[in-house]
């Protein structure tokens, strides 16, 4: 923690960007819960309220002090849990960072955490148990995500003379490697977690024989509005002050987006013969992801361009699963860590020398300095989120099991696991559910049931 | 008195509801339901992902009339429930044996 003055226009702004992320998990839940079958709408919903939960508690518990305490021994791989355990000492005045204080810092990286873990759980909708998911949201963020947050975000602190006087990960501060916002620490991290947790985890019944439309697309364009919304505060937050970086990344936010709606809807058009709403939908996300790493380091030109590659490769990317016969249903894999890799390796072509961090990529002049550091970036994080996800979801499988009953997956996972349906449109059903409550409970109702004459009293 | 059930495009359902509310038939049940005939299904696009949707949206419509009104009623549905193209649906008629109102308990043409 340097010991700066506090900014009260920068700290109004982080705190305003650290809602506006909290906001994208509940967008998200919108995004997928409108992807997945109506029967199965509630527990895909749940998995990314579960890690508003869980992520929320561990964060404050020993995730920050992973993340952004000083590396454990130097050695730049993670943070020491100990050093801000349960946020010890940072309600004091003097706990600042950069020209925040430290706590609003603490809350804006919460949601960073909380949003990377509940990513992964489109790759799984319709078909695990909400147990094995929770279980699974402590070990990754403990073992993958927090480490590898580190490595990207936790910068070294220097004394004045310039010596380090905090040790922190070894991207940001070894590699220096770009990443502005988490295109590699969330995204391709959350996208390689997807692809192993797909694997493991194992296809739906009748995965790529049935159909399995999305039930509610204007459910997944209003979660894309509030993920973009939400964005906002990722990236133009990132700056960690109102100010030109600020405003830098708030508009190549908005371009980067804007042309991957373009590119995706092009892309359908020339391929499948129409533009559909949900290719829109995922184009604001892969535009998104893609310009995360990037929001700082490029023109809004660059951003334009990073937005319309993104948009074309990810709506290539989403028919790979087909092909390789892996059930990432919703597709994180395509969007996330395709989109994350389009950013992260991006920057190293499109880095403009005048913009906020002062690279120079290969059309600017810069050579391959810097693509070779993105790509040494992308693929450590990629490698290492897939091998110990697998290694993770392999252990849970074996002492949990990740599957519900195939008769419960296909009457609808949303009855077996939480014994609730997302829509009440068969009254006829619900009514009958609500007496047999009642009987359960031994109500009034039920005994005034019991006087009632029974059918061959009736007919007697 | 016979069951009339017809099987229509949602989008006729209105017009034909006129034509026999003009005619003097004073109720009718109306459900929404799927299937194909000659018209077969089509397919929607998906991330990619082509679907075939066999299933197409139809409304059923049921109406109870006396015996001499039937053949008019069904002339009535099948005049304005034609779109000339493929998918206009069916109608058919079958007898009923009896028929109560519920509220008044009049049975038989009474309780149509």
């Amino acid at each position: 923690m340097l010991d700066m003055e506090i900014d009260t226009g920068d700290t109004a702004w982080v705190l305003v960007s650290a809602a506006l992320v909290l906001l994208m998990t509940p967008g998200l839940a919108l995004f997928y819960g409108g992807m997945v079958r109506s029967k199965s709408v509630l527990n895909m919903m749940l998995m990314s309220f579960a890690s508003l939960g869980v992520i929320g508690v561990l964060w404050v518990l020993f995730g920050y002090s992973m993340t952004f305490g000083s590396s454990v021994g130097n050695a730049r791989i993670v943070g020491n849990p100990l050093e801000y355990l349960g946020l010890e000492g940072l309600m004091s005045p003097d706990a600042v960072a950069g020209t925040v204080p430290a706590l609003a810092f603490v809350s804006f990286q919460a949601v960073f955490a909380i949003i990377a873990v509940a990513l992964i759980s489109g790759a799984i909708a319709d078909r695990a148990k909400f147990g094995t998911w929770i279980v699974f949201t402590v070990v990754w963020a403990t073992l993958v995500y927090f480490p590898v947050a580190h490595w990207v975000f936790a910068f070294d602190a220097t004394d004045d003379a310039g010596a380090v006087t905090t040790y922190g990960g070894w991207i940001a501060n070894s590699v220096q490697a770009l990443d502005f916002a988490g295109g590699t620490a969330i995204h391709i991290n959350a996208g390689a977690a997807a692809l192993a947790l797909a694997l493991v985890v194992g296809k739906r019944i009748g995965f790529a024989k049935e159909p399995m439309r999305p039930h509610n697309l204007p459910l997944v364009m209003l979660g894309a509005g509030l993920l973009w919304f939400g964005w906002f505060g990722f990236n133009a937050g990132s700056a960690l002050g109102a100010n030109t970086l600020a405003s830098v990344a708030f508009v190549n936010t908005i371009v980067a987006t804007s042309a991957a709606i373009l590119g995706w809807l092009l892309l359908e058009r020339l391929r499948d013969g129409h533009p559909t709403s949900l290719g829109a939908a995922s184009g604001v996300v892969a535009g998104l992801v893609a310009i995360t790493p990037a929001a700082n380091s490029v023109s809004p030109v660059g951003a334009l361009v990073i937005g319309l590659v993104a948009g074309v490769a990810c709506a290539a990317a989403v028919g790979l699963k087909y092909r390789f016969g892996y059930d990432d249903s919703l597709d994180v894999v395509g969007v996330h860590l395709v989109g994350g890799l389009v950013g992260t390796l991006l920057i190293g072509f499109l880095a403009h020398p005048q913009s906020p961090a002062e690279v120079a990529g290969l059309f600017y002049g810069g050579g391959f300095d810097q693509l070779g550091r993105q790509a040494i970036g992308a693929f450590a994080v990629l490698v290492y989120s897939f091998v110990v996800t697998l290694l993770i979801a392999l252990l849970l499988k074996a002492v949990m099991g990740w599957r519900v009953p195939a008769e419960a997956e296909s009457d609808g996972i949303d009855g077996d696991q939480h014994a609730e349906s997302g829509y009440d449109l068969h009254p006829l059903r619900g009514g009958s559910g609500m007496i047999a409550t009642a009987t359960a409970a031994g109500s009034t109702r039920a005994t005034s049931a019991e006087a009632a004459p029974t059918k061959s009293e009736e007919l007697a | 008195m016979k069951l009339i059930t017809a099987i229509i495009k949602p989008h006729q359902l209105e017009s034909v509801r006129d034509a026999l509310e003009r005619f003097g038939i004073s109720g009718m049940t109306v459900s929404e339901a799927s299937g194909y005939g000659r018209q077969r299904g089509h397919s929607e696009v998906y991330r990619g992902a082509e679907y075939t949707v066999d299933f197409i949206p139809k409304i059923r419509l049921e109406v109870l009339v006396d015996e001499p009104d039937a053949a008019n009623v069904i002339n009535l549905i099948v005049q304005q429930a034609r779109t000339g193209r493929i998918g206009d649906g069916k109608v058919w008629a079958v007898p009923v044996d009896e028929v109560v109102r519920v509220r008044t308990g009049d049975r038989g043409p009474e309780a149509l």
